[in-house]
């Protein structure tokens, strides 16, 4: 969905995507390392469990929402990506699922 | 814009709304009058609990009634999701009141002791019980929960479903629902009510108040005495949806069939549901995660304020008028749990014009010793 | 060596680790939002020595507009333009000026006694201003089309903010849809960077200009007008552009693959990979609602807007409300908000050292020529109704998923509000609290009943108002009073 514009400075971060690596670049906001990565589709809605992507990357529509380093529910649009950082998606909303016993 | 109706309902929250479904069976030609959108609606702000344990505490008959209404509360579930295809999601799992500390627990064991040994009070099963036998009922509680009471009967539901089930109800039974007709006067006349509102007039055969707290203010005017408190406020925190692990509602917390979970509950003297006391929540948020500390990883999505319908002594008032025969009053701080006697004990009394003294004569409001309005 | 990351010659981009342990309990002024109005009133008040503490969420500051502005990759002035980068300057004087800013620091709770509480770093803590001075901005107005919950569709502005913070550009077949200078503008800026666009379409109504003709005298004296001819020619001469749309559809399973586009009567089709909606934009209202702001209906701009005076004060005393938050006016309207917010702040805090008239009837006349040419572009950009008010299975509140279809329903009910619709429905109890539906269900509501949105209202909007962590809330410090207000018995 979107590409790096060439001849862009910085240094790059090391991140890792549901356990897989991902080099950011400094600067680079949560959800824009997941636009890059083709990961868009982090979330899912709460009622039917609909893909959804993040829509406005400014922190008002909560389509973004990830678990940062064990952290859910953080809106990756407003996370600033830093090395070693963990990110997983599906942290967006739980389905509901029957205690055990 | 005067028309003939059997009975007015003044009140649209779910006392309003149970009363005049029940009186839709019944076959009555009903109006509700309501109020609009920013209205204090004690009937979206509260615990969706439907209670037995810790009421009645000094008006025994109270107990009964309740219990009464908990085990109706299986039919009217029913019958609302045959009527109007919503699920309200009741259920029954029996529910916790849990204790942080000894001195807590103490004065929990004494409230449902005192509460019991009133003469002529019915017998319910509610027992004390320590930290481990909660955990094997409830597991996941937290180190500091020192123990709690624990009662069969207790139960929940989704009370926002409810109040919109009631009102699709109503509204397939062919009452007539009229939002923005705040009631500000009521006149008897040969045998009717003239009730003036900020749209219009209209007219009624009988008028029943539901109107919660501003019953205190209409109750007058048809000779009846309704004292309620008005400024008693709690709050309620609300998370994000959450895995289900609650499976048994706790007066304080609970679980939503959403998997929302709410968290409660506080009282403060004061009248103003705009304004919010932080500290509270954040009493409130501590003592949930402390009970329940999965609860730690949650997210607040809301909170609010809400005052709630208290009569002066916290049980309800039921009455009928003498000076002005067919006026009846209802309103009690339990509209969830008693929707259902307000459906099918309550509305039939008022359909057939008289109260049933031996069922309601303790909820009358000559319990407070005061003069009948002239 | 200088350090890629920063262009500007002042304190380093602020890290977010120990803030929140460095600020204080209290302070004259409090200012939420490091935009232009939050910049400019921060120079006032700082420089007449009142402590002033800027709390921003993003990164660095900013807001919107002139956002990664101390940090953006994008090394070509051309590409952003010098509207952008007029922006520099507020970011250096505010930051001479001795105002303490924190980054990275959400704003949850405001009480009409100017008590906050703010998230930073994973902690929240109590803060108390003896003014305060909102200057949250505006968020892109809802644009409820079929199937715009869909992974790919995406506003305008979350295009522009990658490109400045990050150097992306959108890839794959990309579509523009919508209207309002700012899709003009970051359509140049993805042309200028050397990204390709696809199709634009221009949703705008036919019936606009006609309509905004009266106010184009004030249109044509503006500094909006030239600029605003130079990007249509700009865009018009490199992509396609589609007029008087009047339908649009996203169409794809589980992500975008294509547009529908009606307009005369027929309807097209053509894949896309990538939709970027824009609609015009509308004040961030959560915060200053929360805190007890009273607002109304702006028939012009189509949304709530807070009633204030001229110096931005609102009806709670002490809080002010600065900038597109105010009413959508710009960049350079905002910063001129924002400066007459401070002054009278220092006006009303420390009077003996507020600058004299002239300073204050300056800012006044520069708001005025800001000002200019806003009638004309608000009526030739209104959305239509259409877009406004969607029908059938179209989802207006994302968060819950409820669609108008269901509103209407409801509707039946005899709802008259949106609280109430709130209560029956739960549109608007996500955790955007009604950011991305709120202006459609009042509409959609007022039409319903034959009213005015200002008759219809809004969500009654509370703390936080932003979702927080429980834990967060629970390790706030507690009084006797609150738990005396809990544990009974």
């Amino acid at each position: 969905m979107f590409k790096r514009l060439p001849d862009i400075a910085g240094a790059t971060v090391a991140i890792t995507i549901d356990g897989t690596p991902f080099s950011a670049r400094q600067g680079d906001s949560v959800a824009a390392a997941l636009l890059l990565a083709g990961r868009a589709a982090c979330g899912m809605t709460a009622v039917t469990g609909r893909k959804r992507a993040p829509y406005c990357l400014m922190g008002v529509c909560f389509e973004c929402l990830v678990t940062i380093d064990g952290e859910a529910a953080r809106q990756a649009c407003l996370v600033p990506v830093r090395d070693g950082m963990r990110i997983e998606t599906q942290g967006a909303a739980t389905s509901i699922t029957e205690p055990a016993a | 814009m005067a028309r003939d109706y059997d009975i007015a309902v003044i009140g649209g929250g779910l006392v309003g709304a149970a009363i005049a479904w029940g009186l839709a069976r019944e076959k009555q030609r009903v109006v509700i009058l309501d109020e609009g959108d920013i209205a204090k609606r004690a009937s979206r702000g509260n615990f969706a609990l439907v209670w037995v344990q810790s009421k009645g505490l000094g008006l025994p008959d109270y107990v009964g009634w309740t219990i009464r209404s908990s085990d109706q509360w299986p039919q009217l579930a029913a019958e609302l999701k045959d009527q109007t295809g919503l699920d309200v999601c009741f259920e029954r799992p029996g529910g916790f009141s849990l204790a942080l500390s000894e001195r807590e627990l103490a004065a929990r064991a004494v409230t449902i002791e005192r509460i019991r040994l009133q003469p002529g009070v019915v017998k319910f099963p509610v027992d004390i019980l320590d930290h481990a036998a909660i955990e094997k009922l409830q597991p996941g509680i937290g180190p500091t929960v020192v123990g709690g009471s624990f009662c069969p009967l207790d139960g929940h539901v989704n009370s926002l479903r409810l109040f919109r089930a009631f009102h699709r109800a109503v509204m397939q039974l062919g009452v007539d629902y009229r939002p923005s007709h705040t009631v500000h006067g009521i006149t008897h006349r040969s045998g009717g009510f003239r009730i003036a509102t900020t749209a219009g007039e209209v007219r009624a055969g009988k008028v029943v108040l539901a109107a919660g707290n501003a019953n205190a203010k209409l109750a007058p005017m048809v000779g009846l005495h309704a004292p309620m408190r008005g400024n008693h406020r709690g709050q309620i925190v609300v998370t994000r949806r959450m895995p289900r692990f609650l499976r048994h509602p706790v007066v304080t917390v609970r679980q939503t069939d959403e998997g929302t979970v709410m968290i409660g509950d506080s009282y403060e003297e004061a009248s103003d549901d705009t304004r919010m006391t932080l500290a509270i929540s954040t009493v409130m948020a501590d003592r949930a995660r402390r009970m329940f500390p999965i609860l730690d990883d949650a997210t607040v999505v809301r909170t609010w304020s809400c005052l709630r319908v208290m009569p002066q002594d916290g049980f309800p008032i039921y009455d009928q008028s003498e000076s002005c025969p067919g006026a009846f009053v209802a309103c009690c701080h339990s509209g969830v749990t008693l929707a259902a006697n307000h459906a099918y004990d309550l509305a039939p009394m008022i359909a057939r014009g008289a109260l049933d003294a031996a069922q309601l004569a303790p909820f009358s409001a000559r319990r407070f010793n005061v003069q009948k309005a002239a | 060596m200088s350090d890629p990351n920063e262009h500007h010659s002042g304190a380093p981009s602020a890290s977010s680790a120990g803030e929140g342990a460095r600020i204080q309990g209290e302070y004259d002024v409090v200012i939420v939002g490091a935009g232009p109005a939050g910049l400019a009133a921060a120079a006032a008040t700082a420089s007449a020595k009142l402590s002033t503490l800027v709390l921003d969420e993003n990164a660095g500051p900013g807001g919107q507009i002139y956002r990664a502005i101390t940090t953006t990759p994008v090394q070509s002035r051309d590409v952003l333009g010098l509207d952008y980068w007029q922006g520099e300057d507020l970011v250096a004087q505010a930051r001479a000026s001795g105002a303490t800013f924190v980054q990275g620091a959400t704003v949850w709770s405001l009480d009409r006694d100017r008590q906050m509480a703010v998230s930073i770093n994973g902690a929240s803590r109590g803060l108390f201003a003896r003014r305060a001075i909102l200057a949250t901005g505006a968020l892109e107005r809802p644009f409820p089309i079929p199937g715009w919950t869909l992974p790919g569709v995406m506003t305008a502005g979350a295009a522009q903010t990658v490109l400045k913070s990050s150097g992306l550009i959108p890839d794959g077949r990309v579509v523009l849809a919508g209207t309002g200078p700012l899709l003009w503008l970051i359509a140049a800026q993805i042309l200028r960077a050397g990204g390709a666009i696809d199709a634009m379409l221009d949703t705008t109504p036919r019936g606009n200009f006609r309509r905004a003709l009266v106010h184009l005298p004030g249109f044509v004296a503006s500094p909006y007008f030239a600029k605003g001819r130079a990007l249509q020619r700009e865009v018009r001469s490199k992509v396609k552009i589609i007029d008087g749309v009047t339908a649009l559809r996203a169409i794809g399973d589980d992500r975008l693959r294509e547009v529908a586009v009606t307009r005369g009567g027929a309807e097209e089709r053509m894949a896309a990979d990538i939709l970027l909606l824009h609609q015009g934009v509308a004040p961030n209202v959560n915060l200053a609602m929360a805190a007890g702001v009273a607002h109304r209906w702006d028939a012009r701009q189509l949304c709530f807007v807070p009633v204030l005076d001229a110096d931005g004060n609102s009806s709670v005393p002490g809080i002010a409300v600065a900038g597109d938050g105010a009413g959508i006016g710009g960049a350079l309207a905002a910063a001129e908000r924002g400066r007459l917010a401070g002054l009278a702040a220092v006006r009303a805090l420390a009077a003996d050292r507020a600058p004299g008239a002239a300073e204050t009837d300056a800012a006044r006349r520069a708001l005025r020529r800001a000002e200019r040419g806003r009638a004309f572009l608000d009526i030739l950009f209104a959305p239509a109704a259409s877009f406004r008010r969607p029908t059938g299975d179209t989802i207006v509140c994302r968060c819950e998923e409820v669609t108008a279809a269901q509103i209407a329903e409801t509707m039946s009910l005899g709802v008259e509000g949106p609280n109430q619709l709130k209560a029956f429905r739960r549109c608007g109890m996500g955790p955007c609290q009604g950011r991305m539906c709120g202006l459609t269900v009042s509409e959609l509501i007022a039409q319903a009943r034959g009213v005015s949105p200002d008759a219809v209202g809004y969500y009654r909007v509370r703390p936080p108002v932003k979702p927080i962590p429980l834990k967060e809330l629970a390790d706030m410090p507690q009084t006797p009073a609150a738990v005396n207000a809990v544990v009974r018995g």
